[in-house]
């Protein structure tokens, strides 16, 4: 009985999580789609907890610790590389509406004075 | 246990962990809420980071953690790898380094899953613990396991046999993806023709026939290892095929694969922000991919099966039967000219753009029309590149301001009043053979309507039809004049020669 609820509490929130999804991800504009992606992609990253938990498992062989090292360093380079890899890419937009302004009343004064 | 100080007890309580993943996902849903808006993004995204950090915290709290060494080693190299990469990474590069970085996430999916068969496969049958129990928290749960026929649930195997196959096929298809992109592997599509579709069934069958062998307890590593390797041959034997102008469907649908393994992952390993965090990125991919094909007028399955590029040159060689030559050739100090007594200048940028890293000189361009008075806007189509957004990235790198990005739907209803659209390029998206030609293997894809502005000009390398091998209709048009060279210098010497006027 507890086997069967802790699959059905997993499925369930598997299957809200889903529906979550669906509705923050569909109000993502065009625009921010390459760093949605990179977003979510360093999201998968987590996968590094799988790692994190096996490797505390006792009497693993040299092979599955060699595996699980492979593992945790792959999802390191995932979450790492992808958080900062977005955070490049994101502020690049957002300079934009600040200095854009800025920039243009610039460009008009400087024309006015030249 | 009995003399760890309360302090401890209640850290590494069942409890309390499982709030700090519930924290940690909730920074999640949180945090991609702020990526739908360009002021908000930054933000969110670092909210995620927290979130994730969070998440990590968490699992090094659990009482079963150990092998510190070992987790350190993983972290310092995957750390040493993943920083640099991500801070040096040029933005025309951005695709192949989200395949990379989605490959590696596949890759120790399929890893983890491994370990787990190495561990718990051989004693399916005779061990009646549950998994979920000995990685969990110390807590003995008085469970139904022992009523169990083997010692780990078959739900278990089943998700960790699932994230197995899919962890595989992902990373081997991003690396091909990213070989691709990075023009290690020639873009084009590479296939055994018409015994493609028969070899990814047969792989298909061999590698469900193994997965379903395992759950019902085959106790094989041989067979195991197997499975992997099928499945890397599948993520090869799938992406291989598929031709450059694919890679926006082919990116996304890899990131949600990867998405709904590490799902799968969570399911076996007990672990609720792994099943969350997975599945919203299953959910994420899933729409960015339907978006794209949508954007393409193509169903998933086509692409999949990789019949584009065999139909496309088909297509091609008519095509160039129907048009020989009326092509009409223009100078820089031409197309400068036309720029310079345009009212109106829509630009229109594609893949050509990112290889020739043109986009600092197509914002100076830009720049040099607005002292003259010309208004400049972009206009992007949804798979313009090779990933999903990868024009505005890279414009948005360039300075170019947020409110100048036009969408392909707001984008075409204003074509009629432009003076000039200057194709950077971009090819098959401003192919009207789309909608004009129902023999096009394009026909139905939405368009950029270029063809309805006053007069185009479009750079291109040459007369060569683009990734999908279908030549264009627009460079006959009367009004299109063809500016011949490498976007950069091209764009370049316009520039130069405006300033010169």
């Amino acid at each position: 009985m507890i086997l069967a609820s802790t699959l059905t509490t997993n499925l369930a929130i598997l299957v809200l999580a889903g529906f979550i999804g669906f509705v923050v991800i569909s109000k993502v504009p065009n625009t921010l789609h390459t760093p949605l992606m990179s977003g979510t992609n360093a999201i998968h990253g987590i996968v590094l907890l799988g790692g994190l938990l096996l490797v505390g498992l006792p009497g693993l062989d040299g092979l599955s610790k060699a595996l699980l090292v492979i593992a945790i360093a792959f999802g390191t380079i995932n979450v790492v590389g992808g958080f900062l890899v977005t955070d490049r890419m994101l502020e690049m937009f957002k300079a934009k509406p600040k200095p854009q302004p800025a920039a243009q009343e610039e460009t008009k004064d400087g024309e006015g004075d030249s | 246990m009995s003399n760890l100080p309360v302090a401890t007890i209640f850290l590494q309580s069942e409890s309390f962990i499982y709030v700090l993943y519930i924290v940690a996902f909730a920074l999640f849903i949180q945090g991609l809420r702020g990526l739908a808006g360009p002021t908000t993004a930054v933000r969110g995204n670092r909210i995620a980071a927290v979130g994730m950090a969070i998440a990590v915290v968490a699992t090094l709290l659990n009482p079963g953690e150990g092998n510190w060494g070992l987790i350190v080693l993983g972290v310092a190299l995957g750390a040493a790898v993943g920083i640099p990469a991500a801070r040096n990474v040029k933005m025309t590069a951005m695709p192949q380094m989200v395949a990379l970085f989605n490959g590696v996430g596949g890759g120790a999916v399929a890893l983890i899953a491994w370990v787990e068969f190495r561990h718990y496969g051989s004693t399916y049958g005779s061990h009646t613990v549950h998994l979920g129990r000995e990685l969990g928290n110390g807590v003995v749960l008085q469970t139904g396991a022992s009523i169990q026929v083997g010692g780990v649930p078959t739900y278990i195997a089943i998700f960790s046999v699932f994230a197995a196959i899919v962890g595989s096929v992902s990373f081997w298809g991003s690396n091909i993806a990213f070989g691709k992109l990075q023009e290690i592997i020639p873009g084009r599509p590479i296939s055994f023709g018409s015994a493609q579709q028969i070899v990814n069934l047969v792989l298909l069958i061999l590698v469900l026939a193994a997965g379903v062998d395992l759950v019902a307890g085959a106790h094989s590593q041989l067979l195991f290892i197997g499975m992997l390797v099928c499945a890397a041959l599948l993520g090869n034997a799938v992406v291989l095929p598929i031709g450059g102008a694919d890679m926006p469907v082919v990116i996304s649908m890899l990131n949600a694969f990867t998405g709904l393994s590490a799902a799968a992952t969570g399911m076996a390993l007990n672990n609720p922000a792994l099943i969350v965090a997975g599945m919203i990125v299953g959910a994420s991919g899933s729409i960015l991919t339907n978006l794209m094909a949508v954007a393409m007028n193509r169903s998933i399955p086509s692409i999949i099966a990789g019949g584009f590029g065999g139909d496309g040159a088909v297509a091609g060689a008519e095509g160039a039967g129907e048009h020989a030559g009326t092509v009409r050739s223009t100078s820089a100090a031409d197309a400068a000219i036309q720029l310079a007594y345009a009212n109106r200048v829509v630009i229109v940028p594609g893949y050509g753009m990112a290889v020739a890293q043109a986009q600092h000189a197509v914002r100076e361009l830009t720049k040099e029309l607005e002292k003259r008075q010309v208004e400049v806007s972009y206009a992007i189509h949804p798979v313009a590149g090779r990933m999903p957004g990868h024009m505005n990235v890279l414009l948005a790198e360039a300075d170019v301001p947020y409110d100048q990005l036009r969408e392909m739907d707001d984008a075409n209803p204003e074509f009629q009043r432009t003076d000039v659209s200057l194709v950077i390029g971009a090819n098959d998206v401003t192919n009207p053979a789309a909608k004009t030609n129902p023999a096009s293997p394009i026909f139905g894809m939405p368009i950029l309507e270029v063809a309805d502005s006053h007069s185009v000009i479009v750079i291109k390398r040459s007369m060569n039809p683009g990734f999908a091998g279908i030549e264009n209709e627009l460079y006959f048009d009367p009004k299109t004049s063809m500016l011949f060279g490498d976007a950069k210098s091209a764009v370049s010497e316009i520039t130069a020669e405006l300033a010169l006027l």
